[in-house]
């Protein structure tokens, strides 16, 4: 076990001391925030269970405790004071808390923000910003249909025409297939249907200008950035009212 | 004019410097002096435009008039390019190094069936843990392995050299990932045709 640590002159318990169940829920909250970051998925399934077990209504705890300590991961990652192995561990932490809420979300009715369809462009398997993406999404409140990798446009048209989303998110992390993004809003066009979605594009070599360049509405360089951007967008959009 | 030709600076990836240089050897390019930046900018491509920039600036303060940028597209997106554009320099064809060694021909071709091959190189293979395992934290988590590869089915050594040890190290790595191996020897593909150009 690690000693207790000195701070202030107030003798602070060490990570190993805290037994999370005595923990009030302020506190709790915080500690759990500090377990996303350090990544630690048991303590994160356990703080999950508590505060449910306190009465807490799920959609609380996955916004006050899951999302808001994503949040801060998300900042400190913009900000290079965390790497991604570090993001992804503290993913992984969230996910397994996302697993026991999802279900009691959908009893409950939690608020709906919207609706997402995203997936990785033709050609790319790589989808490690996409899931942050879509986990970070779901967290706040849309509902997210995850096509997965290599999706062809018409695996997007699909899937638009079935679950008629707000937002059509696409990700590309090759210079080779990033390109593909074109096909798609192209194609979104030609069946007259490009206006009826926001279309949200990333991955590490796209840049604003491209997102541009491709008809998108926006560019996000991180999933924190695609989460506000989605919201002011959707708002935007919601607020437009019928024409 | 003394005949001498015009000395000519490669500013290029840590990851290709032995190549580069054995090249020059080889074809006896001696008015071609190498400059490189960290191979570990591979990690943060948006470092490699801003850092191209700075050393094409050097190298001009420096006296050279003739440039050529040893670098693919490597994840710039497009910035590299920039760049290059506004000094008047030329860059390695290609948005990888993989796609250079292989031949720009031969890259597009196997583009399709490769989609799911992670390539490695001679430099990957001999750098693996530094270059690689460390920086993603598999030294520390090997539980993220799935993370960043489960979508990889085999691991494609592109191989500059014959060397067995290297080809060893390149088997072990794909275990390690948990991929399938194969093996294709390259040579150094478009990187020594470009540098001959360049070199002309």
């Amino acid at each position: 076990m690690r000693p207790a640590i000195i701070w202030n002159g107030v003798q602070k318990m060490s990570d190993e001391d805290i037994v999370l169940s005595e923990l009030p829920d302020d506190e709790l909250v915080l500690q759990m925030h500090d377990d996303l970051y350090d990544g630690l998925k048991e303590e994160i399934e356990e703080g999950v269970q508590i505060l449910l077990g306190r009465g807490w209504a799920p959609y609380d705890v996955l916004t006050k405790a899951l999302v808001e300590g994503m949040r801060i991961v998300g900042e400190d990652f913009r900000d290079g004071i965390l790497f991604v192995p570090e993001v992804l561990l503290s993913a992984n932490a969230m996910k397994s808390g996302m697993a026991i809420l999802r279900p009691l979300l959908a009893e409950t009715g939690a608020p709906k923000v919207g609706k997402m369809v995203i997936g990785t462009v033709k050609g790319d398997i790589h989808d490690i910003g996409k899931n942050l993406v879509s986990m970070m999404m779901e967290g706040a409140g849309f509902e997210v249909i995850d096509l997965g990798i290599n999706n062809p446009v018409e695996k997007y048209l699909e899937a638009i025409e079935e679950h008629q989303p707000d937002i059509l998110g696409m990700s590309a992390l090759l210079t080779t297939t990033m390109p593909y993004m074109k096909v798609v809003v192209d194609t979104l066009k030609e069946k007259g249907i490009r206006d009826d979605l926001i279309v949200l594009v990333g991955g590490a070599p796209l840049n604003e200008e491209f997102g541009k360049a491709v008809g998108a509405d926006a560019y996000c360089r991180d999933a924190a950035v695609a989460v506000e951007t989605a919201k002011a967008l959707v708002s935007r959009r919601h607020n437009r009212g019928p024409a | 004019m003394d005949g001498k030709p015009e000395q000519v600076r490669i500013i290029a990836c840590g990851m290709i410097a032995r190549e580069v240089l054995d090249i020059i050897e080889r074809l006896k390019l001696g008015h071609l002096s190498l400059t490189c930046l960290p191979a570990m900018y591979h990690h943060h491509p948006e470092k490699i435009a801003p850092a191209i920039d700075k050393a094409i600036c050097k190298a001009r303060s420096e006296g050279y008039e003739r440039i050529f940028v040893g670098y693919a597209d490597c994840g710039t997106g497009g910035d590299l390019d920039k760049v290059c554009e506004r000094h008047g320099v030329e860059r390695i064809i290609g948005p990888h190094c993989f796609a250079f060694f292989m031949g720009m021909d031969a890259f597009t071709k196997l583009e399709d069936r490769d989609m799911t091959a992670f390539y490695m190189t001679d430099f990957l293979a001999r750098h693996f843990d530094t270059f690689l395992i460390e920086p993603l934290g598999l030294d520390r988590h090997p539980e993220l392995r799935d993370m960043y590869f489960g979508n990889y089915e085999k691991l494609v050594f592109l191989a500059q050299t014959e060397d067995d040890d290297l080809t060893e190290k390149a088997k072990a790595a794909a275990e390690r990932l948990g991929l399938a191996f194969e093996r294709r020897f390259t040579g150094y593909g478009d990187l020594s045709t470009a540098l001959l150009e360049t070199a002309s």
